[in-house]
């Protein structure tokens, strides 16, 4: 029996470390959406007290956290079209064009994503200071546009490189201009790619609090109200808002799933 | 688009295309008669897609111009071209559906009521039933009779075809060889085809262009580049050719007679693809289905008149129709020797002694100073 | 036939010269105008403020007489003895929290690409899906995960593993929060997707028939992982080691919220320098020497695993 169990485990090991580690990918996220229902007994919402729906029935019951939220997300949507258009335009003139200095080119897109976030931050707040520009939310919008632009074009090259170039000739063959070609076959095709690139984007500018931290001046977004929380007193409602949206982002994702599913399956070949 | 005037030969005059040092296509003359189905032929890398690419306007020539009928159409972009290309793997959108597909380049022209059109055409294919699907639920073939009917459904004056069947397996390519030559005749158009299977070429095309490194090597109907090869390169790439190192021993009155290793072969002057002197060096040349093989104790029996040499069998290979021979011999190694099955001589097993001859008016001659075996397809090309 | 062709011989056709064809120059400009917009900002906002940062760190000066250029390069010198341990730290951090993801991230990369069958999309939602639940909330939940006397530490203390750890420095007492393990755990934690997406991308793309084939050729499971399986993942391990060192180095908010006095790491120096103490040429010469000892890393790193194309 015991020699069953240990050949099982070693079976499964796999399986078993994989699950253990997704636990534990897991198990803050519980945390926060069981702590929605808390009512904490002082400022911070750290320990179990007792089971409370209040801070759901007022998500907006804390002074400015509101604000904050939809600061951010203005911020978020801004960045998010700004570093798409500029990462997708770069990441089409990478793939289908020849032009010089590529090496460098490349090496300022990479850079990004090859530095600590702090030190970007901090040599941006120097460029700010030097400058004397006023912070807030402008410079929190350069700076959000500046690093989310990479990703994009790594997520945008990386698809429009899968496609083949003749899809674009033929379109050209068959009596579509450079403006149509790019309309009706181009950008179609490169969609989904420009869709996780803005999606990316979004996810990394609504959550980004180092670059926010150094150059945001005296505007809050969500990330550093929820950071001055953790000096001040964390309200329940910062879980309400976090449960929401992992909520939410869940539904979505299922949602696409099950459509795209039944897509293919309607799409089948009789 | 669609107003077929007079005179749409499509000529090159002078075009060439050159990537920095690399010359793709050498400065080429080539008209192609308006109605014809034209083969480019050649293994690749040898121009015969830039050539296309340069028809269809997707490749600017280096030098050069392209005409349709009187028309310079050189500086126009291919979207202004009356021209259409079946593209290598097809190209088809894949986020169109076959309908949409096809109706493409009507919508594009701002035609409206495209239904009729798009529907005749998906019948003339026969995928009427597939107008709503993508293109990657169709199969290999299908997906080539769409690419087909994209094109032609913009009445093109000309339609190119670039290795249109080269992803399919070879009982549809057989098959689609027929079908896409029936279309042609239907419609009439002139199709410019690119292959590197010189089976396909001689089965589809009126006339083919074998090209080499950049050049045309000859161009002609295909029986015509099959009996009367002009250089080693056409000769071994189209079938194969047993080549006979000789020297020219007599060269008067239309007939030219050689010797190879002691053998004396004779062969008209007028199949001689350069002038051959006494005492110079000539290519002899003589398909594999051209000889006869004789056992050697019935040499006697063989006709006066005709080429013969000896040589002792090497290997043989049964493949139904035919057999197929090497054949070692002094007056060259490694010759084939394709004999139909109607009577096997039991006698004719590897090892065996035996007499080659052949009708002196099938052997044809070709420059000495020449790569004897430029052409000949190797393990990596066919790979 | 009117077919002619030209001499293969002669360079060019008999009648007109040939005529060299110029491209549109308009045409040419074309990658120019797309890249402009995009590496114009890059350079502004990225590569601009890189210098003004260098020239920031040779500056003297105090906050209300102003700062000046004045080549002071003992401010290097001296950052760097007084917060080596800071320094010294980070990595040490950093890249214990690495291997730590890698060792955690590989097995549930690899039951997600072969064995997960139809819950592969379902187990890829849950990977990803707390990304959207703000990662500084998730840190905090960490603190009640991890609070003194709680079941985890309980758990911990009970097995022994607090006192391996303790032993290793990394745990005093019978206490988690507000030690090194701590932080390691926090980084760990927030760096983890960013080591399994990668690890999957270039696991997915192994053919599954390149195991049945080591297998036909005598090769023990073990024996595939080692020679197969992992060689083929090779570009995933690197990618998401480099996603996970890089922002972990700088990375000040696990030491804030999980740590105490005794964890900080280079970054909460930095952001005390910059935003507090207001001390910018400290503050930018440390970051210059974070940035130019991660850049350098990363450089020999890719270097010896030999794959240079991560864009």
């Amino acid at each position: 029996m015991l020699r069953l169990t240990t050949t099982w485990i070693r079976r499964n090991l796999v399986v078993i470390a994989g699950l253990l580690t997704l636990a534990y990918l897991v198990l803050p996220n519980i945390i926060v959406m069981v702590f929605s229902f808390n009512k904490p007994a002082g400022r911070f919402n750290y320990s179990w007290r007792e089971f409370s729906t209040d801070a759901w029935q007022d998500p907006c019951g804390v002074a400015d956290m509101c604000d904050s939220l939809s600061l951010s997300l203005w911020i978020a949507l801004w960045a998010t079209i700004g570093a798409t258009l500029l990462g997708s335009m770069i990441a089409f003139a990478l793939v289908r064009y020849r032009f010089r200095a590529r090496g460098a080119i490349n090496s300022l897109i990479f850079l990004p994503m090859a530095m600590p976030e702090v030190v970007m931050a901090a040599s941006l707040l120097t460029l700010f200071l030097n400058l004397g520009a006023e912070l807030g939310p402008t410079t929190i919008l350069i700076a959000h546009t500046m690093f989310c632009l990479s990703f994009v074009v790594v997520a945008v090259k990386a698809r429009v490189m899968s496609m083949d170039p003749r899809l674009e000739e033929a379109a050209k063959d068959l009596y579509a201009g450079p403006v149509q070609t790019f309309l009706r076959v181009t950008l179609p095709i490169a969609a989904p790619g420009i869709a996780a690139g803005a999606m990316l984007a979004f996810a990394l500018s609504f959550d980004d609090f180092i670059i926010t931290n150094f150059n945001s001046g005296n505007t809050v977004t969500f990330p550093m109200f929820v950071w001055g929380s953790a000096q001040r007193g964390t309200p329940v409602q910062i879980n309400v808002i976090g449960t929401a949206m992992f909520a939410l982002a869940v539904i979505v994702v299922v949602a696409g799933q099950i459509i795209s599913g039944r897509r293919r399956k309607s799409a089948l070949p009789k | 688009m669609t107003d077929k005037k007079a005179g749409g030969d499509v000529r090159l005059t002078g075009i060439s295309k050159t990537y920095g040092s690399f010359t793709a296509v050498h400065p080429l003359d080539l008209t192609v008669p308006e109605g014809s189905f034209f083969a480019l032929l050649g293994a690749s890398g040898c121009g015969k897609t830039t050539t296309l690419r340069m028809i269809a306007g997707l490749e600017d020539p280096t030098t050069g111009s392209v005409f349709l009928g009187d028309k310079d159409v050189t500086d126009l972009p291919p979207y202004k071209r009356p021209v259409n290309t079946v593209f290598q793997s097809y190209a088809l959108f894949p986020h169109l559906t076959i309908y949409e597909n096809v109706a493409f380049g009507l919508r594009r022209r701002g035609i409206r009521s495209v239904k009729k059109q798009v529907d005749d055409m998906l019948e003339l294919v026969q995928l009427g039933d597939k107008a709503k699907h993508k293109p990657h639920q169709l199969s290999g073939g299908q997906q080539q009779r769409v690419a087909v009917a994209r094109a032609l459904i913009n009445h093109p004056q000309v339609l190119l075809l670039d290795e249109p069947l080269g992803a399919l397996d070879l009982k549809l390519r057989r098959q689609m060889q027929l079908e896409l030559k029936r279309i042609q005749t239907e419609v009439g158009i002139t199709f410019v085809h690119v292959t590197h299977d010189q089976e396909e070429a001689m089965t589809m095309a009126d006339t083919v262009a074998v090209m080499n490194g950049g050049r045309v090597e000859q161009l002609g109907a295909p029986s015509e580049l099959y009996e009367n090869p002009q250089t080693t390169f056409v000769a071994n790439f189209l079938g194969t050719s047993n080549l006979i190192e000789a020297e020219v021993a007599e060269a008067a009155g239309g007939q030219v007679v050689v010797t190879a290793a002691g053998a004396k072969l004779r062969l008209p002057a007028a199949r001689c693809a350069t002038q051959p002197r006494t005492g110079g060096k000539l290519l002899v040349g003589v398909r594999p289905e051209k000889i006869s093989l004789a056992h050697a104790d019935d040499a006697g029996d063989i006709a006066d008149g005709r080429n013969r040499f000896t040589g002792k069998i090497a290997d043989s290979s049964f493949i139904g129709v035919s057999t197929q021979f090497v054949i070692d011999s002094p007056v060259c190694p490694e010759l084939e020797v394709y004999v139909q099955n109607i009577e096997r001589d039991p006698r004719l097993v590897p090892g065996a002694e035996v007499v080659l001859h052949w009708n002196p008016e099938h052997t044809f001659g070709l420059d000495a100073a020449q790569d004897i075996d430029a052409g000949v397809e190797t393990v990596e090309e066919t790979a | 036939m009117t077919v002619t062709e030209a001499p293969p011989a002669s360079p060019a056709p008999a009648a007109p010269e040939p005529v060299l064809r110029k491209q549109p120059v308009r045409r040419k400009l074309v990658p120019y105008w797309l890249l402009l917009p995009g590496i114009l900002w890059l350079l502004v906002f990225f590569a601009l403020p890189m210098v003004y940062q260098a020239s920031t760190s040779v500056q003297t000066g105090s906050l209300e007489k102003g700062f000046q250029v004045t080549w002071h390069f003992q401010t290097y010198w001296d950052a760097l003895s007084e917060y080596y341990p800071q320094f010294l730290r980070s990595l040490l951090y950093a890249g214990t929290a690495t291997i730590l993801c890698l060792l955690l991230g590989y097995p549930l990369a690899y039951l997600i690409a072969f064995k997960a069958g139809r819950w592969r999309n379902l187990l890829l939602v849950l990977v990803i899906a707390p990304f959207f639940t703000s990662f500084l909330i998730r840190t905090l939940a960490w603190k009640t995960i991890l609070a003194d006397g709680g079941p985890v530490v309980d758990v911990l203390n009970t097995v022994g593993f607090l006192d391996v750890t303790g032993w290793l420095g990394m745990t005093e007492g019978n206490r988690v929060l507000a030690t090194p393990l701590a932080v390691v755990t926090g980084l760990t934690y927030n760096f983890l997707p960013f080591m399994i997406l990668p690890l999957y991308t270039s696991l997915e793309r192994i053919d599954p028939r390149l195991h049945e084939a080591a297998g036909d050729l005598y090769a023990r499971p073990s024996t595939v992982f080692r020679r197969v399986t992992f060689p083929l993942s090779m570009p995933g391990v690197v990618s998401g080691t480099l996603l996970t060192f890089i922002p972990a180095s700088g990375d000040y908010v696990n030491a804030e919220l999980l740590g105490s006095t005794d964890t900080r790491m280079v970054g909460n120096v930095i952001q005390s320098q910059f935003l507090r103490v207001l001390d910018y040429p400290t503050a930018a010469a440390l970051s210059f020497i974070l940035m130019a000892v991660v850049l350098i890393m990363v450089t020999v790193y890719i270097r010896r695993a030999g794959t240079e194309d991560l864009v």
